[in-house]
């Protein structure tokens, strides 16, 4: 296996690992915070708007 | 329950972290478009010549100047993620929100696919270049959204930062170009006294080649979308997008005349790379690297940003219901539309797995195109409910209604010269828009919680 292959391999165990590393933060979030406040954002306003 | 959860049964909000800067708004707009300047605008050449592509280089300027001036204005007043969404959203009305944030999220990630196949495509020929033939390109295409993906999940101002970075050299790239092709000796290196030709297929060449003149621009309007993490949306929109307008028309104009100095048109408006190829044929091996790296910079930063853009787009049409709720998260820590980041994955995956990079960047052009057309409209109702002095604006465009009748104007001849070159995609994206608004209308919009969707705190527009 040369070193082309080998990056190759790596490449995709890094893309798995960040994907997985997402989705079990996304679980742990869900768990961890209320669905409420997790979307309670609304449109921001600016200082702009406050002068 | 944590804390936090239980402090928002209380009342309190969750928001988007307000840290960016004009800096990051100009590596936002400039970091999705510089791409274009390394690859795609000289498709031009081969539709209109050189001059063509020069012509259409700066009406296509013109137009996106018009699309900077319009969205500085609007967004300069909307601290909200979404961007051209939001607008349409407070001055139309829901349906053509709707539609145009379904054009930012398919512009934006059919454009991040692309952007991911190029890095494929740089790292095989890396490889040949090296001695290893065949590589396979999967790995790195998926790498890059991955390695994007959670950047962008991880923080804005982090992925902007390195967006800036990688941006400005990639930026820097063409400028050292420029510098080593001597440009104050015309004939020395540039030859542009041989190699430019009259209009080899006249004046409707010059009209095709508006399409590929898109490439030189496309996405510059993305800066709108970090408008809710800007510290000052009043402030860094104008800046950072009337900033980043200026870049382009110079790295635009002389990317142009670099290559049409070192190649025939005939060359040129089918080269892959034409950036590099210039540098190659310099003779100068540091150019060279400098102009490999600055491709595969341009490339990541572009990709970087569209995911930027499209997770917002996503989650402003999941915050207002226009698509499931559940979009409309975001990160207690992170402070990122997470969800939207993460659902766009697979999507952008699968459009990078068609490998039909021609036809996947003609719907992104189209998309882009098809929300320019509406900004024209939008700007005019803008002046018309909300007259200078009824809100409080960052930025005031002059000229009204100047710009928008032009952008107008230019829309349509875009689409009569992609309609020369690619009348089905053209067609057949349209049917799509068509069908996806009747599913609006009929089945989603009745989920919609219709006072929810204006927060913003404008007064009543005029005559209502």
């Amino acid at each position: 296996m040369n070193f082309w292959q080998v990056l190759s391999y790596a490449a995709w165990i890094v893309s798995g690992l960040l994907f997985l590393w997402m989705l079990a933060d996304l679980v742990s979030v869900a768990k961890e915070y209320d669905e409420d406040f997790l979307m309670s954002s609304r449109e921001g306003a600016d200082e702009l708007m406050d002068q | 329950m944590s804390t936090s959860a239980a402090s928002a049964t209380g009342g309190e909000r969750i928001t988007m972290l307000k840290v960016l800067n004009p800096f990051h708004i100009w590596a936002l707009g400039v970091g999705i478009v510089l791409v274009g300047e390394f690859m795609g605008w000289n498709f031009s050449v081969a539709k209109g010549g050189a001059y063509g592509s020069l012509i259409a280089c700066w009406v296509i300027g013109l137009l996106y100047t018009c699309v900077a001036m319009i969205d500085s204005e609007v967004t300069s007043t909307v601290a909200a993620a979404g961007g051209q969404y939001t607008q349409a959203k407070h001055i139309i009305g829901p349906l053509m929100a709707f539609n145009v944030g379904l054009y930012l999220v398919m512009a934006y990630t059919m454009l991040e696919a692309a952007d991911a196949l190029v890095v494929g495509d740089l790292m095989k020929s890396g490889a040949e270049a090296l001695g290893y033939a065949g590589l396979d390109t999967k790995p790195f295409v998926v790498l890059t959204i991955a390695f994007l993906a959670w950047l962008n999940y991880r923080g804005v101002f982090m992925t902007l930062t390195l967006n800036f970075v990688i941006t400005l050299f990639a930026f820097f790239a063409i400028l050292v170009l420029f510098l080593v092709t001597d440009p104050v000796h015309p004939g020395a290196v540039l030859k542009h006294s041989e190699l430019l030709t009259d209009l080899p297929y006249g004046w409707i060449g010059v009209i095709a080649s508006l399409q590929f003149g898109m490439w030189y621009y496309l996405g510059i309007e993305g800066t709108c979308q970090a408008a809710e993490e800007v510290r000052s949306a009043g402030r860094a929109i104008p800046l950072g997008t009337m900033g980043g307008m200026m870049t382009l028309l110079v790295a635009a104009s002389l990317t142009w005349y670099i290559c049409s100095g070192l190649m025939p048109w005939q060359y040129l408006g089918q080269a892959v790379t034409p950036l590099y190829d210039a540098a190659s044929l310099i003779g100068n091996t540091k150019v060279q690297v400098l102009l490999f790296i600055g491709t595969m910079f341009s490339a990541i930063a572009s990709a970087n940003g569209c995911i930027n853009d499209a997770a917002r787009a996503w989650f402003s049409l999941g915050r207002d219901r226009y698509m499931p709720v559940w979009f409309g998260a975001i990160h207690p820590r992170y402070r990122t539309p997470y969800r939207s980041i993460i659902f766009l994955i697979p999507i952008a995956v699968s459009f990078a797995f068609t490998g039909l990079l021609d036809q996947v960047i003609t719907f992104s052009i189209l998309s882009g195109l098809l929300g320019y057309t509406f900004m024209s409209i939008n700007m005019v109702k803008f002046r018309k409910k909300w007259p200078l002095n009824s809100i409080k604006r960052g930025y005031i465009h002059p000229f009204h209604p100047i710009p928008a009748i032009t952008l107008f104007i230019l829309c349509s001849a875009v689409y009569f010269a992609t309609f020369l070159g690619y009348g089905a995609s053209l067609l057949s994206i349209m049917a799509f828009y068509i069908v996806a608004s009747l599913w609006f209308t009929f089945r989603r919009y009745q989920f919609v919680k219709r006072g929810d969707q204006f927060t913003m705190p404008w007064p009543r527009p005029k005559g209502y």
